[in-house]
Order: C-alpha cells, then structure tokens, then sequence
C-alpha cells in the first residue's frame, strides 16, 4: 500500500491510537446525540453543537443545563467555563502548532482533551505535531458522524426508558477522574458537588453550578500531592 | 433549544481555544492562575454529576439515576472502557426503573 509507504514508520503506531481513541469517541457522541435530541435540541442544532463547539463536556453541561428547565444564560456560563481549559490546553501546545496565522487558527479548534493528551505524550517536536493532527482530523470526523446517527436515534425512542437521563451524570464520572488525581481536584469537586446540590432549591436552575466554579480557589494554595507520582 | 445558546457557545469556545493557541501563545500565566484554571473542570463537573444524579429540576430526588451513577463509579474503578462505563450506567438505570 502507498499510504502504508508515505507514513513513516515512527509515525504508524501514532496513527493507529489516534483511531483507535476515535473509535471509542465516536460511540461518545451516539450518546451525545441521544441525549441532546431528547433535552430539546434539534438535529440540526445537535450536529451544529458538534461542528462547531466540538468539546464534548461543554456540549454535555449545556444539553444537561437546558434538559433541567435551566436558562440560556446558565446553560451557556457553565459551558464555557468548561471551554476555557481548552484556552489552558492551547497554551502548552502553541510551541508544537507553529506556523501561519491560517493554520494556527484551524489547529485551535482541535484543541481539546484528547489532542493535548495524546500531543503531549511524546517529547519530540515533530511526533507532537503528528499525534495533534491525526488525533484531531479523525477525532472530528467521528465525532461528527456519531453525533449525527445519535441525534437521528433519539428522535425515535423514548429517552427515560433506555435510562438515558443517567447518561449525564454518567459519562461526567468517566469525564472527572483524571481531573481527581491531585488533592485540590478532589476538594474542588466535593466543593462542586455539595454546592450543586444544596442551592438547588434556593435559585434558578443552572446557578448552582456557575457559583461551584469558585471550587477553584483551592488552587490558591499550592498543591502538595502535584508532586507524588501518579 | 435556542439557536442563540449554539451560536454563542461556538463563538465562545472557539474563542477560548483562539485565546490560548494563538493571543496568548508561548507567554507564561501567573503560576497561581494557572493552579486555579486546572481545576475548573473538577468542580464544574463535580457539580454537574451532583445536580444530575440528585436533583429534579429544583427539588432534591432520589431515583433510578442513583444506581447508573454507582454502576458507573464502580465501572470506572475498574477501569472498564468509557464505551462500555456508559452502556452499564444507563443500562443499570433502565433496569431499576423498569423493575420498580
């Protein structure tokens, strides 16, 4: 094969966990497309939230945020609170996305958890830059194509049957565990947890989870488990 | 849903994304701030698994979601593949609403 001959060698293993990882993420977005049919969205918004947000927490928080009763605004503060660690990710990849003005502002949309960690994990700049693009491009498109069949899925079934509704709290516990391994991250999201639920009753849906974000400020004081191997 | 929460969040989060790869670029962030921003997906997250297990709308509720959410942590654990972490949660929780 061609494609096998062009790809050099160091590169193939790279290109393999980048599908691989696409593969798994695609199925992430059947349930995405479920999910965000049966809170309320259209296909049509549901695939445009894909395309064009294309950060898989931000769309889940919003979706869950509107599913709830909650208001434009919350739904939106909370997502993009979500979105601004892609600002953090974004900062530690501009070294390895050098390059034009035109191209550094298409790599910004792949910029999310999956292309930092995968970029990240090799030292070499070149191999960086390949796992980032490969992971990215085939991220998209599955992305995409999962979506679009979740959405189509939802329309025709009824979500609390399947136990869709747990679907939320569910994939954010996949979500959250890299993000506990340090002893602030685990206070900020007890912090979180317990905000979320005790203002429940005493302000507008999604509120709760704006004023959780101040669970941040654990990160004050410095960390001393960032230090013990994980 | 309102075409307006799409349109604004994809300007925002592409925003954020612009924001670091390209405004800020190499510059160094204040190690303090730094510290704080890791840590909004923790509590953000921490906080929406909390509100979709237990609440309904504004009231505090205890159903089927529960058991999905243990499932899941439990599935999780055992670092079972996120594919597979979703169909036992949602799966677990169908099975308790259908058998109640």
């Amino acid at each position: 094969m061609t494609l096998r001959r062009t790809i050099p060698a160091d590169v193939r293993p790279i290109i393999s966990s980048a599908l691989v990882i696409s593969v798994a993420v695609g199925v992430f977005a059947v349930s995405f497309g479920v999910v965000s049919v049966a809170s309320g969205a259209s296909v049509m918004q549901t695939c445009a939230l894909s395309l064009f947000v294309f950060t898989g927490a931000s769309q889940f928080s919003a979706v869950s945020v509107i599913a709830a009763g909650g208001s434009v605004a919350s739904a939106l503060g909370g997502a993009l609170l979500l979105a601004a660690r892609n600002g953090v990710y974004g900062l530690s990849l501009a070294p390895t996305l050098r390059g034009s003005l035109g191209k550094q502002l298409l790599a910004a949309h792949f910029v999310i958890d999956e292309t930092t960690a995968l970029a990240s994990a090799h030292e070499d700049m070149r191999l960086r830059r390949w796992a980032f693009w490969a992971c990215g491009i085939s991220l998209y498109t599955f992305w995409n194509i999962g979506t679009l069949i979740g959405a189509l899925i939802g329309n025709s079934i009824d979500p609390k049957t399947f136990g869709l509704d747990a679907a939320f709290p569910v994939v954010f516990t996949a979500m959250i565990v890299p993000h506990l391994r340090t002893r602030n991250g685990r206070r900020a999201a007890l912090f979180g947890a317990v905000a979320a639920v005790a203002l429940a009753p005493f302000l507008p849906v999604g509120l709760p989870i704006l004023i959780a974000t101040f669970g941040i400020l654990f990160g004050v004081s410095p960390d001393q488990s960032e230090t013990e191997p994980t | 849903m309102s075409w307006w929460l799409v349109i604004l969040l994809a300007f925002g989060a592409y925003g954020s994304k612009v924001l670091g790869v390209v405004v800020l670029g190499e510059r160094q962030l204040s190690p303090v701030l730094q510290r704080c921003l890791v840590l909004i997906p923790a509590a953000l997250l921490g906080a929406l698994i909390a509100k979709d297990t237990f609440t309904t709308v504004q009231d505090f509720s205890i159903d089927a979601r529960l058991a999905g959410l243990i499932v899941a942590i439990g599935a999780t654990w055992k670092k079972v593949p996120l594919v597979l972490v979703i169909a036992l949660g949602v799966g677990s929780t169908a099975l308790v609403r259908a058998l109640a």
